[in-house]
């Protein structure tokens, strides 16, 4: 069997076993484990869109955000009638719950495409500027849409995430972008990066390319979004801008891009960070920012990329 | 009638401050070609070595407020200087992803130590000029406003002299057309790239100054929004032209006033971004600026 199916197929025992002995396990350690879990399914999915195909996306909250709010909002507006007054069984709460999370996830992929479609015609720092500004007109939006909350944002979401869930979809994250990139269809991704004006002179549809990763990014980031609203039970517009979006890129960068371990890694390594600093937790953004300045005139091809030669950037 | 000239020269003064970050940004892309992220925070550090000397001086004096705005500019000069000796210039000729990142790192940086050296809570900054209130028919002007016009249209037609007239503006063009063909005839790029990062910081932080005296309410993540629609406002106006983004401030502080003014005030932030996103793709080099094709 494939490595990657391999790996699936662990980390699905991995979650079946730890839900299964959940409620031994000390509940603020399963947290931080929900919190790292959230962090590599967008930190996977910004790699792809950032590392792998080279395209340099800052509004990577924004899909986030909209991932969040749907699922949010299936599970707030649409459960309490199809589960009626007693919230229904596990089975019948499990589905709905990941009826919630492909709406979040399909309403972010949407609006990857919308953004993606002129966006993914402008290069490097434009399209940076670009993707940032969406994030924001996002959450501008969000933050003026009654129905959904408005500036207050949306609260009583019911606590649906466990670590199962977590653990399934960032198998499923790993998995769908190692074995899509590493695919003959893929190879078009790294090409696409590499070189682009070349891998157009050899007929790739680099625009083609650049869209089906910002859409399937924007998938898995909103997947992550609607794990995260039932995980905090409360999402606001301003926990999705511009600072959120910049961490995910740390992650991505600190990694080394286009290199799923290293991504892994460094979202693990970022989101136990806080955790331990808890102490001098004021400092947390001045480490962060002089790690980012150090990392690039030291190691521009990333804490936890070891290939040796020419760095990929 | 008066409602809407009150909103366009509230719209200019708002747009003035725009256009002074924006020739920041335009200039530094204009010789390096790459978005200087932390010149938003220079902005945002003009503001509060204003704060400070502020102090030292005596308040609501002409004289006063003149020191405190050329004592920031200096300030802030040496600072965009220090920043692109020690950060910018080892990496110079590295990919622009790696100039971009560190660029990001340096705006957090500045932001997060503003807060724990500043402190986060927001400050009111002291009223450095006389403070009056003029009457023109129904029309109120603070001095304010026509301390900002005034000394922005100085530093602006200040800048065009210094970009067209002298020789190191030369050089300035120089570079910005093509680095290589200038170090040949003898331009010593690392003097005209550092002037540039200090011309542009000055700027920032009279428009730092600026805005702290028409908004009084400075805190170190001040610098986040106001850089970014200068940034736009460059972009605008077509990055690397002078009077684009001179040209794309106005506008975009008029337009946003407006939208300040009007029902749909909510949404005042993201109208710079939805603005941004239409020009770029119907005119993707700005009002101002020249399309160029890439050549391999």
């Amino acid at each position: 069997m494939p490595r990657p199916h391999l790996y699936l197929l662990a980390t699905l025992a991995c979650a079946f076993g730890l839900s299964h002995f959940s409620d031994k396990i000390d509940p603020y350690f399963l947290d931080v484990l929900t919190g790292i879990g959230i962090n590599i399914i967008l930190a996977v999915s910004l790699n792809l869109v950032n590392g792998y195909t080279g395209q340099f996306s800052l509004g990577h909250a924004g899909f986030m955000s909209v991932g969040a709010y749907m699922a949010a909002a299936v599970s707030v507006f649409l459960g309490p009638r199809l589960l009626g007054e007693d919230g229904g069984t596990a089975l019948q709460q499990g589905s709905l719950f990941l009826a919630a999370l492909l709406t979040g996830g399909c309403a972010a992929a949407l609006a990857g495409l919308a953004v993606g479609v002129p966006s993914l015609r402008l290069k490097g720092d434009y399209l940076a500027l670009v993707t940032l500004g969406f994030g924001e007109i996002i959450r501008v939006i969000f933050q003026n849409f009654e129905p959904l909350g408005g500036a207050l944002g949306l609260n009583s979401i019911p606590a649906y995430t466990t670590i199962f869930w977590v653990l399934t979809l960032v198998g499923l994250a790993v998995f769908v972008v190692t074995c899509l990139v590493n695919s003959t269809y893929g190879r078009g991704f790294l090409a696409t990066h590499d070189d682009e004006i070349a891998s157009e002179a050899v007929g790739l549809n680099t625009t083609r390319y650049k869209i089906v990763a910002f859409v399937i990014g924007a998938f898995f980031a909103g997947t992550a979004g609607g794990l995260y609203g039932h995980f905090k039970m409360t999402i606001t517009p301003t926990g999705f801008d511009f600072t959120k979006s910049i961490e995910i890129v740390v992650m991505v960068i600190l990694g080394g891009m286009g290199n799923t371990l290293g991504v892994i890694l460094a979202a693990i390594l970022l989101t136990l960070l806080p955790e331990l600093l808890r102490p001098i937790a004021e400092y947390r953004m001045i480490i962060y920012s002089l790690m980012l300045i150090v990392l690039m005139l030291a190691r521009p091809q990333g804490l936890f990329n070891f290939k040796f030669g020419k760095a990929k950037l | 009638m008066s409602e809407f000239l009150q909103q366009l020269l509230n719209g200019l003064s708002l747009g003035a401050i725009y256009a002074l970050i924006a020739l920041g940004y335009t200039m530094v892309y204009g010789v390096l070609r790459f978005i200087n992220f932390a010149h938003s925070d220079v902005f945002m550090v003009g503001a509060f070595i204003g704060y400070y000397l502020g102090k030292l001086v005596p308040e609501g004096t002409f004289w006063g407020g003149l020191l405190v705005l050329s004592g920031a500019m200096i300030g802030c000069a040496l600072l965009g200087m220090f920043i692109e000796r020690v950060v910018y210039r080892p990496l110079r000729h590295g990919p622009t992803l790696n100039v971009l990142i560190t660029a990001i790192g340096v705006s957090l940086l500045l932001e997060y130590t503003g807060q724990i050296v500043f402190g986060a809570a927001p400050r009111t900054f002291p009223q450095i000029f006389p403070a009056a209130n003029y009457h023109v028919g129904s029309l109120t002007i603070s001095s304010n406003q026509v301390f900002v016009i005034a000394v922005a249209i100085l530093l602006m037609i200040a800048l065009q002299l210094i970009v067209f007239k002298t020789k190191i503006g030369t050089a300035m063009r120089a570079v910005s057309l093509n680095p290589k063909a200038a170090q040949l005839v003898g331009v010593n790029n690392n003097v005209v790239i550092s002037f540039t990062f200090g011309l542009g910081s000055a700027l920032a932080a009279a428009g730092g100054i600026l805005y702290a005296m028409n908004y009084p309410s400075i805190d170190p993540l001040m610098g986040v929004m106001p850089g970014l629609k200068a940034f736009v406002a460059a972009i605008l106006g077509g990055i690397g032209n002078i009077p684009g983004a001179a040209l794309g401030g106005l506008l975009l502080g008029t337009v946003e006033t407006f939208i300040g003014g009007s029902q749909f005030s909510t949404y005042k932030d993201a109208i710079a971004f939805a603005i941004l996103i239409v020009i770029l793709l119907f005119k993707p080099a700005g009002l101002l600026g020249k399309f160029t094709i890439e050549k391999v």
